[in-house]
């Protein structure tokens, strides 16, 4: 489904330098799997999230998502390719004048659907995160957990074959923490997205992965499977993250 | 004042009712003009200055350096110099530097860069992530402007709005002095250069009372659109 080939991103330091916060990476992410990417602040995670929906344009390689490389796109293919791919962030980021509703609603508009199939479809999308009742509310009158769950529904909301979620739990407690990974885990097996999720938690990748990458200076250093809550990881790195957990 | 002065005060003030009846509508004339300039091109003006920026949508070192430093230009201009400098202007555009609207060049001359500034401030306010998730989701440039920028920052925008028109209130009082007229060329002219200071005291207490009312206005609406 996704498949990074080779991508590289830098960034300037203010001093004029220049260092690389992606390494060349490969990595390749199957449809339907609950994909992982763990390691320490700074590893390039999130650098590396954003790659897969041109948040961030890599200085070299290609990008593809769902047979398209995204890279060769123009801008207006590339917002058409991106109503294909939802996000959920750490911080939420709903639009505080907007009620629960409409922020769902903002991608079908995007996609430029009619008033009545929005009506619908966010109906739906409400029932899926359990917050029908919240419709008219403005984000100000949430709990975080909450906030997230529309995060979340606004990503599911054009039907996208792929979400990606850069640490969508940080800033919540655990308990909620459980009850979104649930609602993340749930919406991928109901409706077959792809999930790829952001986390620095071992107990995340436990809890919901499939497989999962550990990210070290801006390169991958292993790629882990796990089942029934095992993680099966070989590299000293991974080792002390799992018993660090 | 005794009781035969105040009379008379008041029966003057009634006798002069139809020139600040005029004062009040030129007032409002510059008011209007200069308020309708500042919307339709220092909005957009605001909106580019803060795109322009880095990190933002169309960031350009350049085009954000030159927007930025025409804005300070116009702004570090006394008022009183931009009128009497812009009077050539004016009489090329409306054929005459007397009245309302003439004075209303050189108000929208100065509005322009003062909302435009005001605007950029207020779209400061809203948090880099909530563009980039607009963006995420694909939506266009057109779009993330109305629909994300505009309507998160819409009560900062109608403080803004309310903070210029006091401001210009006062400015048009400057301009009528220069021959557009309103309700502050009234004072000076009756008021101060006649001395029938009832006149004065009248005009002011009639701003006053003006002033109170768009705050007071400004503040509500603003309070309402605000869903944070
Ligand atoms: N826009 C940017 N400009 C300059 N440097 C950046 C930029 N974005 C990220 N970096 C740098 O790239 C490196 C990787 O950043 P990234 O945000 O991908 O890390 P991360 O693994 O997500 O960390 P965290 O767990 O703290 O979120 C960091 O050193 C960061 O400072
Ligand atoms: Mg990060």
């Amino acid at each position: 489904m996704i498949h990074l080939n080779q991508v590289e991103k830098r960034f300037q330091h203010p001093d004029g330098g220049w260092f690389s916060a992606v390494q060349p990476t490969s990595l390749s992410i199957r449809a339907g799997e609950i994909f992982g990417l763990i390691g320490f602040s700074g590893a390039g995670k999130s650098t590396l999230l954003r790659l897969i929906n041109l948040l961030e344009r890599p200085d070299a390689g290609a990008v593809l998502v769902d047979g398209q490389d995204l890279t060769a796109l123009t801008s207006r293919q590339l917002r058409d390719a991106r109503q294909n791919i939802g996000m959920v962030f750490q911080q939420f980021n709903l639009m505080a004048n907007r009620t629960v509703a409409e922020n769902i609603a903002f991608p079908l508009e995007v996609a430029g659907w009619s008033k009545h199939d929005i009506r619908v479809r966010v109906a739906e999308c409400l029932d899926v995160v359990h917050l029908s009742d919240r419709a008219e509310h403005y984000p100000a009158q949430l709990s975080g957990g909450q906030k997230q769950r529309v995060g979340i529904a606004r990503a599911l909301a054009s039907r996208p074959k792929v979400i990606l979620a850069d640490e969508p739990t940080s800033a919540l407690d655990p308990r909620t923490t459980q009850s979104i990974l649930d609602c993340l885990s749930e919406i991928n097996q109901r409706f077959g997205v792809t999930v790829v999720i952001v986390t620095h938690e071992m107990g995340v990748i436990r809890s919901i992965c499939h497989r999962a990458a550990l990210l070290d200076k801006g390169e991958v250093v292993e790629i882990m499977d796990i089942a029934n809550g095992q993680v099966d990881a070989r590299s000293a790195l991974a080792v002390s993250l799992l018993e660090a957990a | 004042m005794d009781a035969v002065s105040l009379n008379e005060a008041w029966v003057n003030l009634l006798s002069l009712a139809p020139e600040i009846g005029q004062a009040g509508l030129e007032t409002l004339i510059m008011l209007s003009i200069g308020l309708f300039s500042a919307l339709v091109l220092g909005g957009p003006l605001g909106i580019l200055l803060y795109l322009s920026q880095p990190g933002q949508m169309f960031a350009n070192r350049t085009l954000c350096g030159v927007l930025g430093w025409f804005v300070n230009l116009v702004r570090s201009f006394p008022f009183i110099i931009l009128l009497v400098t812009l009077g050539p202007l004016t009489r090329v555009l409306i054929g005459s530097t007397i009245g309302p609207v003439a004075a209303s060049v050189s108000l929208s001359f100065a509005a322009i860069p003062y909302f435009a500034r005001l605007v950029e401030q207020s779209l400061r306010e809203i948090p880099r992530g909530v563009i980039e998730a607009a963006e995420a989701m694909g939506a266009s440039p057109l779009r993330i402007i109305v629909s994300v920028l505009l309507n998160e920052a819409r009560s900062g925008l109608i403080s803004a709005l309310t903070i210029l028109t006091i401001s210009f209130l006062s400015y048009s009082s400057v301009a009528g002095v220069v021959g557009g007229g309103g309700i502050g060329d009234l004072a000076i002219r009756y008021g101060y250069y006649r001395f029938q200071t009832e006149v004065m005291v009248a005009m002011v207490l009639l701003l006053v009372v003006i002033v109170q009312v768009i705050q007071f206005a400004g503040n509500r609406l603003a309070a309402r659109l605000d869903k944070r």
